[in-house]
């Protein structure tokens, strides 16, 4: 969790737009190997485009977005290919592939990028499936999972290459409260054994108190990143009025 | 890179410099031809000199540790960095079995057999069921006209009907065409081309033009019914149907049938009309008068040929959309089940409009039709 070498991700003067309809500008930040990131924001500030760009799914209008050195941007096939490799997903539905089960949802990109064997791959499937708690699952069917579950296997995944970074849209949305803090505890658990970096997209507070070293935070009046720093620093020290309001709301429901 | 021994009954494996996902198939090949020759009772494993491990050479030695475990035997990992160690923790499937939970190949025929035998009768059970459902609720229908919904079903019978015209007459007229050509080729060597126009015509009402029309329709609008209800289904717009108080048979499946039961009579009279039309033209390349034709056709066929046809595609067209309607109900989740509901729509359509013609073969022949 130090911030230590060169940053991982270096976002620089970023433009979202769609159409003639800008939703983000003036989009800098540095994301540093090994912490867990937070892009926090309400619903509509443009959260889920900023991760788009990030992964290479839009095209930014404006702006660079360097991952561990190459521009997503302007690289070519080859090199986003290359990208790409370097990065895993979670999707905010686990986005998993309904006709495979969890083994092979993990194998296939195994299979795909390596030459390992069958066996070695299924073997490194299972591995990925221990981590989020999931080995006895191996051979069920997407459709059988809970959404917890789901999401778990999604991070699994995300893991199997061994990428640098790993990106999590909404890791806890849509979870109980009980099954989200376990979630926010598997991927704090991940983040602190593993040596890489996670960016978690969210607007639940108690899961960027749990997960976040280092938050952003979105406005969709402003367009644009509104605070930086540690959530707890934010939290307390901030005079950006939407930033206390969406603190100091959003603890008061968590207290009730 | 590595540099082994076997020393005792204990085998010296060294990892060392770079072990990731790359290298390791190389050394998992090399330990385990190494295991499996020497059966050795202690692996120690050096890995002091890893420079770096990804989560594919924690497998290695996960995998060791594994098979001696299995074996009752022991192994020793030395030197591992704290950061592996941790990894080796996160990973270790422990002795989870990784074998799939499949029985012997005679286990696995019999389930099959029996599962299908048994989905044929469910599935069977569900037709009559589901068709039953669709008679109450069409008698009830009957008594109250306004609860069906009338706009709904003028553009489903738009979307299966007329835009299908188009095809229907194609495919009429090329079989009216071809039909007329291949059996004047035939009837010639009798100098019985003239009864071309019997052969056609009555071919072309009893059977040809109900289901050559029926095929269309259920390949068209049979499938769009089963994917736009499948699709409803996964987005679990059906189950909102059903909490909303609005039955979804009501409110889906009968503007669907009413729909198909009456364009595919009105579609097999403009696909017979263009089957004429074909044979015509074959019957004028071959010299004979348009009134030739037409007083052939009038003496070999009756109104009892057209309309004992079109009485089967009221039947065919209640069976294509109240199957494709089924299977888009029956669809389950996930991306490929709506193409299968299409898939089975189309499939077990057509199959049932073969059944049912084969049943109003029977039936004529005893009604002296």
């Amino acid at each position: 969790m130090s911030m230590k070498n060169e940053p991982i991700i270096q976002v620089r003067d970023l433009v979202a737009a769609y159409g003639d309809e800008v939703i983000l500008q003036d989009v800098s930040f540095d994301v540093y190997p090994g912490e867990a990131f937070g892009i926090l924001g309400g619903s509509g500030c443009g959260k889920s485009t900023l991760l788009k760009q990030m992964i290479g799914l839009y095209q930014p209008a404006q702006g660079q977005i360097l991952i561990d050195g190459q521009d997503m941007v302007t690289a070519t096939e080859a090199e986003r290919l290359e990208i790409l490799k370097k990065i895993g997903v979670m999707y905010q539905n686990g986005a998993l592939f309904g006709s495979m089960n969890l083994l092979d949802n993990i194998g296939l990109v195994l299979e795909e990028f390596t030459d390992l064997s069958k066996d070695l791959r299924m073997r490194l499937a299972l591995m990925k499936l221990k981590a989020v708690g999931l080995e006895q699952a191996a051979y069920k069917m997407p459709a059988e999972l809970s959404g917890g579950m789901r999401k778990r296997a999604a991070i699994a995944r995300a893991m199997a290459l061994d990428p640098k970074v790993i990106f999590l849209d909404e890791p806890s949305a849509g979870l109980d409260p009980v099954t989200s803090a376990q979630m926010d505890e598997l991927i704090l658990q991940l983040s602190e054994t593993l040596d890489m970096t996670f960016v978690v997209v969210t607007h639940e507070l108690p899961s960027i108190f749990a997960i976040a070293d280092r938050v952003i935070m979105l406005d969709k009046r402003a367009k644009t990143i509104v605070a930086t720093g540690a959530p707890d620093d934010l939290r307390i020290r901030s005079d950006n009025p939407w930033v206390r309001q969406f603190f100091g709301r959003e603890s008061k429901i968590s207290d009730t | 890179m590595a540099k082994d021994g076997v020393r005792d009954d204990s085998l010296h494996i060294t990892l060392s410099g770079h072990l990731d996902i790359q290298r390791v198939q190389k050394e998992w090949d090399r330990v385990a031809a190494q295991l499996a020759e020497q059966n050795p009772h202690t692996v120690l494993i050096d890995a002091s000199g890893l420079s770096y491990c990804d989560s594919a050479g924690i497998g290695l030695l996960l995998h060791i540790q594994a098979y001696q475990t299995s074996r009752q035997r022991t192994c020793r990992i030395q030197g591992l960095s704290q950061q592996s160690q941790r990894l080796l923790d996160l990973f270790d499937p422990g002795t989870f079995d990784m074998s799939p939970p499949r029985g012997t190949a005679v286990d696995r025929l019999l389930i099959q057999v029996g599962q299908a035998t048994v989905s044929v009768g469910q599935d069977l059970y569900s037709q009559v069921a589901f068709m039953g459902e669709i008679m109450t609720k069409t008698v009830r229908l009957v008594m109250q006209p306004r609860t069906l919904r009338w706009n709904d079903t003028m553009t489903l019978a738009e979307k299966s009907g007329a835009d299908a015209l188009g095809i229907t007459g194609l495919l009429g007229f090329l079989i009216g065409l071809i039909l007329a050509f291949q059996s004047a080729v035939a009837m010639k060597k009798f100098g019985a081309e003239v009864f071309v126009a019997d052969l056609v015509t009555i071919s072309l009402f009893r059977e040809l033009g109900p289901l050559i029309t029926a095929f269309v329709l259920a390949s068209r609008s049979g499938s769009a019914f089963a994917a736009e209800i499948g699709t409803m289904k996964v987005n679990e717009e059906i189950d909102a149907l059903v909490t909303l108080g609005l039955d979804p048979v009501r409110f889906l499946v009968l503007p669907r049938i009413l729909a198909g039961v009456m364009v595919l009579p009105l579609l097999t009279l403009f696909n017979l009309l263009l089957g004429l039309l074909g044979c015509a033209l074959v019957m004028l390349a071959m010299g004979y008068p348009l009134v030739t034709f037409v007083e052939r056709m009038q003496t070999s066929s009756g109104l009892v040929d057209l309309f004992g046809g079109l009485a089967k595609t009221l039947v065919f067209g209640l069976l294509i959309a109240g199957i494709g309607c089924l299977r888009g109900l029956q669809t389950k989740t996930g991306a490929s089940a709506v193409g299968n509901a299409a898939t089975s729509a189309v499939v077990s359509g057509i199959v049932a409009i073969i059944l049912a013609d084969g049943v109003f073969a029977v039936l004529y022949y005893f009604l002296g039709i």
